[in-house]
């Protein structure tokens, strides 16, 4: 039960995107440029429970990432890897325990709208991206700017915008899709589109939800380089079943297991612990 | 009916002059209009079940009279001698009568009828008596509540009696009466208690505060009757709301299918009642009070295969996009619609209840409960179970909620899908059928029936729960309950608002807990 | 369904041609007013019936796009749209009976034998105030109702339903004499409009040039908004509006503006109605209305701006054709239409078009 974030892991703690995290206080929208990451965990699960109809999704689960980490999520199907994110997201409730983003924003009490506007992205299990518009319109749309109708109706993409989003177009590789719709996009496509959007969005915490499920290899590979090239400048949560991949890119792995952390540690300690061999192999 | 009439009237006319009891047409015919009313009064003090004929050619203006003052009653157009065997010297003349003389003739038929063997004459007879005894029948009324032997005849009696103590001289007996009054739970009694309260309609004291402390007891137990009365009529609202919905509820819960065209099997199951009546008086009419029971079945199966037909046809294309249903079947419903008024008529046509679920049982002096209504909440709850039943212990019902949950699996395991929707389409809209043929018991039929019910059944859907019977069941009597409820208070079309304002509030307050089962969902 | 795309694909198709058909149209309904005020022995004299037709079509052109917005574009059916067009309608009406009044009460409240206005009716001899009430009481009433529903986040069939038992509790409100709108009459016998007599064949001509600019003009705010980043953000709450929330935008926002704006375009569209068709009353509000509305534009196509215009002019223009020819025979015409509709023609007539465009 003790997967309390290690410091020797967590790379420059004093690191912060945005320079001055010491005099943020938790206000929603403006929280994203000034988290209050003072002591190195961007955030903080505590004993957390959630039941659907008295089936529990989540026991008494206790995470803590750190700034700047790549975490891996592993744990057989029902887990509660999905629930965990719903809940890191604002898309369901727990029952109680504590979850904070940072030291200041208290994650139950946020809408999903303000906790992805104060800096938590996330990339769905089935990819998700908006079918009928094109790949760049996507990315636009997933860029981090004010979000209101009001900015909406009169935006105006600038240089600088275009520039950033055709960087990351080239990084995903889809520069020469941009103006396809994303719905007639392949699997993998729609994959990486999807982290594209996580790259314009520009989060401080990535929770990534099998982001490699449908890739080829080569694809895997780069997917790996590009998390770990993401990490350090950012937080990352991936949930992963591909262990290789897990293998390749994890300083610290979670097992979760009927709803609360099984084991933490390296994956090699964590594939030699006997408990885990014995939820994965079922003895 | 004529005929009926007619030989009652030959065989009553014929024993009359058995009776030996000559005279009283005489009399009457050759009296002056006060001499009548003398007369009529006499009569209605002293009853005689012979006189019943007379009484009745008096109310209906049907005795007559020649110029040598014989009397005679008029049946089907020919005038018989009243009294003795007298043909007709020229055309009888019909007695001419004033409005004094017909409400004492209404006094004296009433007392006569507190002599019949049913008790649903007497009780009639003592309610009409409530309203127009006259003094002179103090002693009959007396006599009867003493040798009375249903409770309710005597309670009407009593009240009767009560009404004429109210005009005595003396206190102790306006005391008394005033006291029997307050016993009684009864809406004439409260307006009569009412009036005594003025001291220019009653100058004892004593009895003006016994007509208070009556008064509050007599409004207390017409509360609790007006309660009672709007719970019911909530509960019968609830059944038809349920009888509506829960067709839909299988359709739209069940299949995902925004079945606009519901509203329409509930008006062909109206018609198939109607279709059935029709056979019946046509074919066998000394069974017609059993055509309900056959209409149930038919109209079951017509408005099945009619939704069957249409699944297999339309919307069988449209699954997963429930926004094309709804327009679809929109469609679906105005074409059965303007087919019916084509066959049918534009009119609502007329569906008789038979015997058994015509009346009601009185409860209270304020409240009866009509047959119908009693035996539809009754019906309602049966199909609910039955539906319950077929969808949780059955085959075909596994089958059902196997291929709602997962479509792709269930075909899989070897689940025909299609046969499947087309037979849960078909159970919807025959559960749609039955609840026609309630509804024709209660309201009118015609052709526009199901656009009235349509917006209500949805919103006990989407109250309830979708694809839950029970919260269907919970929806539908607690909207017919609330409705019923704020009717009486702010009228039925404020009431409506409110509750379609309050049902948006409630979902405000259970989102979730309403629409969909808690839980992981992807998307 | 790549609705926003829809303008440039048109254009792809042929903008010449799609330009071409659309400046030649409006030309006609420039002209049709101007041949109105000809004399009546003129050959090419149009009838006071066939401009009030075709200017009653045009309002319901108003409707169809203000519905296409909710609809193709943000993804909510609304079924009580006719509920905001007769409420414009009913704010228009309002001015038009006290001006029909002069100095005393409506005629229909003095048939009731009311003494005095009812305190919603102050003003309403002002035509501001009443062009005020014309946006102000569709808006306001779809403010508070999409503020509750969005909130709860009701959608779908959800939606359609719930809106359709809100236009029909206005029915029934409207209905009663007591509400103080004429009950089941409505109101009508209407004289002047701003003092200009109201048959007049100026005053027709101008309430037709008045009807066309609404509709140009919410056409060019149509394509405005399509062509915005707005108009990309409803259209993603449509097709994956959780997604959206988790890029950090509040899709209720973005609801509940569209949804007020297509109210009040419906409020104008109807406000222009009544001067022209002479009556409103509460059967505008009727479920069966909004209902037909919604196949305006799937026949035209939604999520295009073109097509419901299309759309409401076809399925009128039949309307008007059948309820002469064969009366008995509309309703199953508009059902086969509704049922036609939806099986076939998913993309509507402009997605026909473009079919043919392409080959």
């Amino acid at each position: 039960m003790s997967s309390t974030a290690n410091p020797e892991l967590m790379l420059e703690p004093a690191f912060d995107p945005a320079g001055s995290g010491r005099d943020a206080i938790g206000a929603s929208t403006a929280a994203s440029q000034g988290l209050n990451i003072r002591h190195g965990t961007i955030l903080t699960l505590e004993d957390i429970n959630v039941s659907f109809d008295g089936f529990k999704a989540l026991s008494n689960l206790c995470l803590y990432i750190g700034v700047g980490e790549l975490r891996c999520i592993i744990g057989p199907n029902g887990a509660g890897k999905t629930t965990l994110m719903d809940v890191i997201t604002g898309k369901t409730r727990p029952d109680n325990g504590v979850a904070y983003f940072g030291e200041t924003l208290d994650l139950t009490r946020m809408s999903e709208v303000e906790i992805a506007q104060a800096g938590i992205g996330r990339k769905f299990q089935k990819p998700t991206v908006f079918e009928a518009l094109s790949v760049f319109e996507n990315l636009e749309l997933a860029q981090k700017t004010s979000k209101t109708v009001w900015a909406s109706l009169r935006a105006r993409l600038s240089g600088e915008q275009r520039d950033r989003i055709d960087e990351v177009l080239a990084t995903i590789k889809l520069d020469g899709s941009r103006q396809r719709p994303a719905g007639l996009l392949s699997h993998g496509q729609k994959q990486f589109l999807e982290i594209g959007m996580l790259l314009v969005q520009d989060p401080q915490l990535l929770l990534l939800d099998e982001p490699v499920a449908g890739m080829t290899d080569a694809e895997t590979e780069f997917t790996a380089e590009l998390f770990k090239s993401l990490a350090r400048k950012h937080s990352l949560m991936v949930v992963e079943h591909d262990m290789g991949f897990v293998g390749s890119i994890a300083d610290h792995v979670t097992v979760l297991h009927q709803g609360s952390v099984l084991a933490a540690g390296s994956l090699a300690q964590v594939q030699a612990d006997e408990r885990v061999i014995e939820v994965y192999l079922g003895r | 009916m004529p005929t009926a009439l007619y030989r009652l009237f030959l065989l009553l006319t014929l024993l009359l002059p058995l009776t030996g009891h000559a005279g009283d047409a005489s009399d009457f015919v050759a009296a002056s209009p006060s001499k009548q009313a003398k007369l009529l009064e006499s009569w209605s003090a002293a009853p005689d079940a012979a006189r019943l004929p007379l009484l009745e050619a008096l109310q209906q203006g049907r005795l007559a009279a020649d110029s040598g003052k014989n009397p005679f009653i008029e049946v089907n157009g020919l005038y018989q001698s009243a009294e003795g065997e007298f043909a007709p010297a020229e055309a009888p003349r019909k007695l001419r009568l004033n409005n004094r003389l017909r409400g004492l003739i209404g006094t004296a038929m009433a007392s006569h009828q507190l002599l019949a063997e049913e008790p649903a004459l007497r009780l009639a007879a003592a309610r009409e008596l409530q309203k127009r005894a006259k003094p002179a029948q103090l002693g009959l009324l007396d006599a009867r509540v003493a040798s009375e032997t249903d409770a309710q005849v005597r309670t009407a009696l009593t009240l009767a009696l009560a009404n004429l103590q109210l005009v005595d001289r003396d206190p102790a007996i306006r005391l008394a009466a005033v006291r029997l009054l307050g016993e009684t739970g009864d809406p004439l009694a409260r307006t009569r208690l009412e009036t005594l309260l003025d001291p220019a309609v009653e100058d004892d004291a004593g009895v003006r505060t016994a007509a208070q402390t009556g008064l509050a007891q007599v409004k207390r137990k017409l509360l609790i009757g007006e309660l009672l009365g709007q719970a019911f009529s909530g509960l019968s609202l609830g059944s038809i709301l349920l009888l509506a919905a829960l067709g839909l509820a299988i359709t739209f819960g069940l299949l995902g299918v925004i079945n606009m065209a519901h509203g329409e099997m509930l008006m062909l199951g109206a018609y198939a009642t109607y279709m059935v009546q029709l056979l019946f008086q046509r074919f066998a009419p000394e069974a017609i009070a059993l055509y309900p029971l056959v209409a149930l079945p038919v109209a079951f199966f017509v408005t099945a295969a009619i939704g069957m037909a249409l699944e297999r046809t339309v919307i069988r294309h449209l699954y997963g996009r429930p926004l094309e249903t709804l327009l679809a079947t929109w469609g679906i419903s105005l074409i059965l619609i303007q087919l019916v008024r084509l066959l049918f008529g534009a009119q609502n046509v007329e569906v008789a209840n038979p015997y058994w679920l015509s009346g009601g049982v009185q409860v209270l002096p304020n409240l009866v409960l009509p047959y119908n209504r009693i035996v539809i909440i009754g019906f309602a709850l049966c199909v609910v179970v039955l539906t319950w039943l077929l969808l949780n212990k059955t085959r075909l019902g596994l089958n059902v909620r196997a291929v709602t949950q997962n479509r792709a699996m269930a075909a899989c395991c070897g689940v025909p899908t299609g046969r499947v929707d087309m037979l849960a389409f078909g159970l919807g809209s025959g559960i749609a059928g039955l609840g026609g043929v309630a509804l024709s018991q209660i309201g009118n039929v015609g052709p526009d029936l199901g656009q009235s019910y349509i917006i209500d059944s949805f919103l006990v859907v989407v109250l309830g729960g979708v694809g839950q019977l029970a919260g269907s069941v919970m929806a539908a009597f607690g909207l017919g309950i609330a409705n019923k409820i704020l009717e009486p208070q702010i009228g039925a079309v404020l009431g409506k608002i409110l509750i379609l304002g309050l049902i948006i509030l409630f979902i405000q307050k259970r989102p979730q807990g309403l629409f969909a089962l808690k839980g992981r969902v992807i998307d | 369904m790549n609705q926003p795309l829809a303008i440039t694909v048109a254009q792809k198709a042929g903008p010449k041609v799609t330009l071409g058909v659309g400046a030649l149209v409006l030309a006609v309904l420039i002209a049709l007013p101007l041949l109105h005020l000809l004399p009546a022995d003129n050959v090419l004299h149009v009838s006071a019936y066939t401009l009030t037709l075709v200017g009653k079509i045009l309002c319901y052109c108003i409707v169809a796009l203000a519905l296409d917005l909710v609809w193709g574009y943000a993804g909510l059916l609304s079924l009580g749209h006719g509920l905001f067009f007769a409420l414009g309608g009913y704010a228009m009406g309002m001015y038009l009976s006290r001006e029909a009044a002069g100095d005393g009460l409506p005629a229909f409240m003095s048939f009731l034998a009311w003494t005095e206005l009812p305190w919603y009716w102050y003003g309403t001899s002002n035509f501001l105030w009443a062009l005020c009430l014309v946006v102000l009481a569709p808006g306001l009433l779809a403010l508070v109702f999409g503020f509750f529903a969005f909130r709860s986040r009701i959608k779908g069939v959800y939606f359609s339903i719930m809106t359709q038992a809100l236009t029909f509790a206005g029915m029934l409100l409207f209905f009663r004499n007591e509400t103080g709108f004429g009950g089941n009459n409505g109101f009508t016998g209407f004289t002047r409009i701003l003092g200009f007599d109201i048959t007049a064949q100026g005053t027709r001509a101008a309430l037709f040039i008045a009807t066309l600019a609404l509709l140009v003009g919410s056409l060019y705010l149509g394509f405005k908004l399509a062509r915005s980043k707005f108009g990309r953000v409803l259209t993603a709450v449509r097709d994956a509006e959780n997604r959206l929330m988790f890029c950090g935008y509040d899709p209720r926002g973005y609801k509940l503006f569209i949804w007020v704006l297509s109210a009040v375009l419906c409020g104008l569209a109807g406000a222009l109605y009544v001067p022209q068709v002479g009556i409103i009353n509460p059967s505008e509000m009727s479920p069966t209305n909004s209902i037909e509305a919604a196949v305006w534009v799937a026949l035209g196509g939604r999520g295009t701006l073109i097509g419901p215009l299309l759309g409401a002019g076809l399925v009128n223009g039949m309307k008007s054709w059948f309820t002469v020819a064969f009366p008995e025979y509309w309703l199953f015409a508009l059902g086969a239409l509704f049922i036609g509709v939806t099986l076939y023609l998913p993309k509507g007539v402009i997605g026909l078009l473009r079919k043919r465009g392409e080959q």
